[in-house]
């Protein structure tokens, strides 16, 4: 009998496969934090006094929570009503092939999709507006546990919000109402994010995005940036506790609402 | 029919048979107080092509979506190679190979790629190329499945749902949508695998399809059988009075139409336009869903 891991790694190759054939959700997935990356770091060239930190640099920094939210997310949760409504899954139940490989093939299109978005950030960052990468390892260490922790929280909500959409045409619009809104909360469009009304920063704060976001600020911008957050330091044990949270209640989430059809059966 | 069927190879020797492959003891599937399956028996033995036939309603994709192991039931006692597909696990599900009645999966994929992958899941399936011989799709290995037509799309799911090499195929409703000769490919293609020894069990609502195909057919309506037989003996076709007419709508019904011909013809009757007529399975399933319905 082929393994559970066998079949999850075949497939993880079979939906990056799917994936990369559909040219509309590849460019919209793909693209469009890069062009908004490009668009904000352009309109908001030179607007800050503090040396040594464009604004484009702190928009890439954000942006990677940005581009690591809706990849993870809308796709997990878009792709999983699509899999129901177009037979995926019916047809998979009806096989050898578990719950357990096929999310295990999810992950693995959602791991390579934000890996590769996350190059195309800095790439934009680093060609277009010098941003300069950090060649300290701690850095990249932090930037990896964050990047891990945001990926695995950002996709077992999302497999929980795919309980909740009725239809997979509909899915990407639904899902992206509480995405953006919770960008701009979380001062990834705005920066500083002191900028905000107060209450607006505790709201955000019970949320992930916003600690994606300092996190990664935490490791492309310089020590001295740190002035401009909300608590005057970067706050990396707050960020790696609230961010355990969720994947764990993202994890319950996704157990107690995941369904095989959308129907009563 | 009689022919294709004794022609079928014995049994692979030294591999173990049981002899039932699904049992199934007053069957229930409620939806609150609506009663889709209604107490139904049914008993299908392992190489037979087996086919439920019934109106749109009388509860023949719950029945069948009950032995897949895509629904649960309300009650009754359900065994499908000798497992209750209700707690039945991938190592059962490997046995099993379902044909789903209307998909629209895989669209970016070519039918190979699709076949392939499906393919990998399996502890000994079928060489993805010859089962797409098998369905008569060679031609569109390489096409991507959103371009196929309708009847192609099916045969894919035919593909997949084979290519495990189970033990028992479940077709719901089949060639809905296919040209008559793509029908007659198909037919072939269920006999081909019957005379490997494939257990079949089909629904359809062609009754010439279930008369070409299946050895053992029965009747659903409302959610129960209401007969059950061979294509020749259901509800009681085979000892049923002929029908003789002749002679510009003069007619008799008789258990021995030979006998009433020689003594017609013995007695000068015109029989230029004689005609002698059994009730067809058309009329007996219309009979038998009509006394239900």
């Amino acid at each position: 009998m082929t393994s559970t891991l066998t079949i999850g790694r075949r497939r993880g190759g079979i939906e990056i496969l799917q994936f990369v054939r559909d040219k509309t959700s590849l460019i919209f997935t793909f693209f469009f934090p890069a062009l908004l990356l490009l668009l904000f770091g352009t309109i908001f060239s030179d607007s800050y006094d503090h040396p040594g930190l464009s604004a484009a640099r702190v928009f890439t920094a954000s942006m990677i929570a940005y581009g690591t939210v809706t990849t993870a997310f809308i796709t997990m949760g878009v792709g999983i009503a699509t899999d129901r409504e177009d037979g995926t899954l019916k047809r998979l139940r009806g096989t050898p092939a578990t719950a357990t490989a096929y999310f295990l093939g999810k992950l693995i299109l959602v791991a390579a999709l934000t890996a590769a978005e996350v190059v195309v950030l800095l790439a934009v960052g680093v060609l277009v507006f010098d941003m300069p990468l950090p060649s300290d390892a701690g850095r990249w260490l932090t930037f990896a546990w964050i990047f891990l922790l945001s990926v695995t929280a950002c996709s077992l909500l999302g497999i929980a919000a795919s309980a909740l959409v009725r239809n997979s045409r509909t899915a990407g619009a639904v899902l992206n109402v509480p995405v953006v809104a919770l960008q701009f909360l979380s001062g990834v469009f705005i920066h500083p994010i002191t900028q905000l009304p107060g209450w607006m920063i505790t709201l955000a704060s019970f949320f992930p995005v916003k600690w994606m976001a300092q996190g990664f600020r935490s490791v492309f911008l310089p020590d001295s940036a740190v002035s401009m957050e909300a608590a005057g330091t970067w706050e990396h044990g707050r960020i790696a506790l609230i961010l355990a949270v969720w994947c764990v209640a993202g994890l319950v989430l996704s157990l107690a609402t995941f369904r095989w059809t959308s129907r009563r059966d | 029919m009689t022919a294709t069927r004794s022609s079928r190879p014995a049994r692979e020797p030294g591999r173990l048979y049981a002899m039932t492959a699904i049992h199934v003891r007053g069957l229930r599937k409620t939806y609150g107080t609506f009663s889709a399956v209604d107490g139904l028996d049914l008993t299908v033995e392992t190489g037979e092509i087996f086919a439920l036939l019934g109106p749109n309603g009388a509860g023949k994709t719950t029945t069948v979506e009950i032995l897949e192991g895509h629904r649960r039931r309300t009650a009754g006692e359900v065994s499908v190679l000798g497992t209750d597909p209700g707690r039945a696990d991938r190592h059962w599900r490997a046995r099993i190979g379902i044909v789903l009645q209307s998909t629209s999966d895989a669209a970016d994929l070519t039918v190979h790629e699709t076949v392939r992958h499906l393919a990998g899941f399996y502890p000994r399936p079928r060489l993805p190329a010859e089962v797409i011989e098998l369905v008569g799709l060679t031609d569109k290995a390489k096409a991507r499945v959103r371009t196929l037509s309708g009847g192609q799309r099916r045969r894919l799911d035919v593909a997949l749902g084979i290519v495990g090499r189970p033990d028992i195929v479940f077709l719901d409703e089949p060639t809905t949508g296919f040209d008559p000769e793509a029908r007659r490919q198909f037919w072939e293609l269920i006999r081909k695998l019957s005379g490997e020894g494939t257990t079949i069990l089909l629904t359809t609502h062609y009754l010439d399809e279930a008369e070409a195909l299946a050895d053992r057919l029965a009747v659903i309506a409302a959610g129960a059988i209401v007969a059950e037989g061979t294509p020749a003996t259901l509800g009681g076709r085979a000892t049923a009075q002929a029908r003789v007419t002749w002679s510009g709508g003069r007619s008799e019904h008789t258990a021995d139409p030979a006998a009433l011909i020689v003594r017609l013809a013995s007695e000068g009757a015109d029989l230029s336009d004689l005609t002698v007529t059994r009730p067809t399975l058309e009329d007996t399933y219309l009979a038998l869903i009509g006394e239900r319905g």
